[in-house]
């Protein structure tokens, strides 16, 4: 019982990061754009919230820790320009923009470490963001308190508010719904007077912000200071957990969250019986099989926004 | 004028834009320049103040440059087919775990046991292929997800099979047989000592084949035919998807060559990855550096091992580094954006084509 608890408690703490970076990719791949880039834009925001939480904590003690998600949020957005500027306007190859993006984040943020801290990774932080002891109420609840309300960080319940806002904002309002024009089929939506070019900068912006925001979250929660290895493929995930919850935010909800379940299952699995017998190097591919698996079970039908990855033209019907 | 050599213009406008944001970045954390350069040419040829050249520098840089030049022709391969075979990565790990297994499992006679074990390295990389290429055919899945997915498989499942070969520790596996690695007592004594081994004559009949087959053959032809435009290929009696599947097969297969490579020539052993290395995401910029030509692609693979190799010298110069990395992917980010660079090239041949005009009216 004990193991599944501490299974459950470490399982909330890996799956926001992956839930809100994939919900911050729909955003982009509703638009048209596909964001490989997720990854790149996480690291970034892992770092910008480690140092500003490093140079922070003697001033502001606990509070560090959100002032520095805001600042990766902002360097997130910052950062989220370059694939923009070159995916929408300059008409690159989306997927080769994003693996640009991908590759600069590393070099950039551990240059940085080394030109502020002088080593290859941040001085570690002390608290980064704290657990949430015991919810009031809630948290005396019986086995379910002592799995969601107890010992749990706030990163979960934010993840729960974003996938709601997300949902209502994609599937209800005005705005979500040109935004999905643009990524089905962007020549009516240009018919019809949405500007798609804005709409995709809104997009591909939008992500970077949720991105940020999930490298902070990563590196605060699970970390103690950023290195080169921090975010160790948590974007990719974030991108199968995108793909394997159809483009849908409940969707990326549940996947993320499973995600984060399986990782925390492997890494304890040598502790339980039956499941010790499978190394854990193969729970750490159960996510990308899964993913493989459900667009071969979904092939045919069309899930996936139909204008992605395609390079916006005004002039070409 | 322009357009003519666009090809050859593009790359190396997007180099020197890449060293002028690697520059900038260095003047804005108030570090020289100049150690910048000084290190790209101790890199290359070992010459630093006072040292002659050290023949040793330019082996390691082959030897450093052959596995990135593998990627890169895979990567160019699948290219040229309509492929953008981002898999690589994984593909290079699967295959040099099937490598070191072959070479540790099987022993062979003489320099047989070189040659088969440089191929199953090869298979590895072209079977792990297959799958995107599989399920792209049959089921239209991107092969740039799957691609990106099976990455991860790889490294972490690989990681399992390199664990439990006779002889791993926790980090790598026992010594390959020396019968079944490429290195060599006559290239390593000609580069004073360094790690050169008979793989970058493997590279260069690689490269010259890549060439033969996709400009010289109709094989090659058919290959660019259905990746330029499938539906059309098939009227042309193509068998179109059959086409998709061996394009990525044969990418798949150079990039297993890579993973040979470095369990045959750069290291003699299997290692465990704690993440993955990166030659897939390199070969990317090589190819697209390269043009997705062979040439082009062997230079860029030079380069790319020139910056790499030169990490350890910017560090010990006082120099992060990271700015080597940080100057690669800037150089793929502006051949990524090559449409701008062309849009520029355009207005700027045209203010020229004017210019000279507008004298020849005056004169």
């Amino acid at each position: 019982m004990d193991i599944i608890i501490s299974m459950c408690t470490s399982g909330l703490m890996i799956a926001p990061p992956i839930i809100i970076a994939a919900l911050g990719a729909m955003f982009a791949e509703r638009s048209g754009v596909i964001n490989i880039a997720v990854e790149g834009i996480m690291t970034v925001g892992a770092f910008v919230a480690a140092t500003v939480c490093v140079l922070l904590e003697p001033s502001m003690s606990s509070n560090a820790g959100w002032v520095a998600v805001i600042a990766a949020v902002v360097a997130g957005v910052i950062y989220s320009v370059l694939l923009a500027i070159s995916a929408i306007n300059f008409r690159a190859d989306q997927t080769i923009a994003g693996t640009a993006v991908n590759l600069l984040s590393t070099g950039l943020c551990v240059y940085l470490c080394q030109v502020i801290f002088g080593q290859q990774r941040t001085i570690a932080f002390t608290t980064g963001i704290s657990r949430i002891q015991s919810v009031p109420i809630l948290g005396d609840i019986p086995i379910i308190g002592d799995i969601l309300f107890k010992n749990v960080y706030p990163t979960f319940y934010i993840a729960i508010i974003l996938t709601v806002i997300v949902w209502y904002v994609a599937f209800k309002t005005p705005f979500g719904l040109r935004l999905r024009a643009c990524g089905e089929n962007p020549h009516a939506a240009a018919s019809v007077g949405v500007k798609v070019i804005r709409m995709r900068w809104i997009g591909v912006l939008l992500s970077g912000a949720f991105a940020g925001l999930a490298g902070a979250f990563l590196v605060l929660t699970t970390s103690i200071q950023f290195t080169a290895n921090t975010i160790h493929g948590t974007g990719f995930i974030a991108i199968a957990a995108l793909i394997f919850g159809k483009w849908n935010p409940w969707g990326c909800f549940g996947a993320g969250l499973f995600f984060g379940l399986s990782q925390a299952l492997g890494t304890r699995a040598s502790l339980i019986p039956v499941l010790n017998l499978i190394p854990s190097d193969f729970f750490n591919c159960i996510p990308y099989i899964l993913t493989v698996i459900v667009l071969i079970f979904t092939a045919g039908r069309s899930v996936a926004p139909k204008a992605e990855g395609q390079i916006y033209d005004a002039g070409q019907r | 004028m322009l357009k003519k050599y666009e090809k050859i213009i593009i790359p190396i406008i997007a180099v020197i834009l890449g060293l002028l944001v690697g520059m900038l970045i260095l003047v804005a954390s108030g570090l020289n320049i100049g150690a910048l350069f000084s290190s790209l040419l101790q890199g290359a040829t070992g010459i630093k103040a006072g040292s002659s050249l050290n023949l040793r520098y330019p082996g390691e840089l082959l030897v450093t440059a052959i596995p990135l030049i593998f990627t890169g022709l895979a990567i160019g391969f699948a290219y040229r087919c309509g492929m953008f075979n981002i898999g690589a990565d994984g593909q290079v790990i699967f295959g040099s775990l099937c490598a070191v297994a072959f070479a540790l499992l099987v022993p062979l006679p003489g320099p047989l046991a070189a040659i088969v074990t440089l191929l199953v390295g090869g298979i590895g990389g072209a079977l792990w292929a297959f799958i995107p290429g599989i399920l792209k055919v049959k089921f239209n899945i991107s092969e740039v997800v799957t691609g990106i997915m099976f990455n991860y498989v790889a490294l972490y499942g690989c990681n399992y099979f390199i664990r439990i070969l006779p002889g791993s520790t926790d980090t790598k596996t026992a010594e390959i047989p020396a019968n079944a690695a490429l290195k060599s007592e006559f290239l390593s004594s000609i580069t004073n000592n360094s790690r050169l081994h008979w793989g970058i004559v493997v590279v260069i009949i690689a490269a010259i084949l890549y060439w033969f087959i996709i400009e010289k053959t109709s094989f090659g032809y058919q290959l660019r035919a259905t990746g330029f435009n499938k539906e059309g290929a098939r009227y042309a009696g193509i068998k179109a998807d059959r086409s998709v599947v061996l394009s990525i097969m044969i990418s798949g297969f150079l990039a297993g060559l890579a993973g040979s490579m470095l369990v045959q020539g750069t290291f003699t052993w299997g290692r465990i990855l704690v993440a993955s290395e990166g030659y897939g995401f390199d070969g990317i910029a090589v190819a697209l550096v390269g043009g997705c030509n062979a040439i082009g692609i062997f230079l860029a693979g030079l380069l790319f091992a020139l910056l790499s190799v030169s990490e350890t010298i910017l560090q010990v110069a006082g120099i992060p580094r990271e700015i080597a990395q940080i100057i690669s992917s800037s150089i793929i980010f502006f051949v990524a954006i090559q449409y701008i660079i062309k849009f520029a090239l355009d207005r700027f041949g045209k203010k020229k084509n004017r210019a000279v005009s507008s004298k020849k009216e005056a004169a």
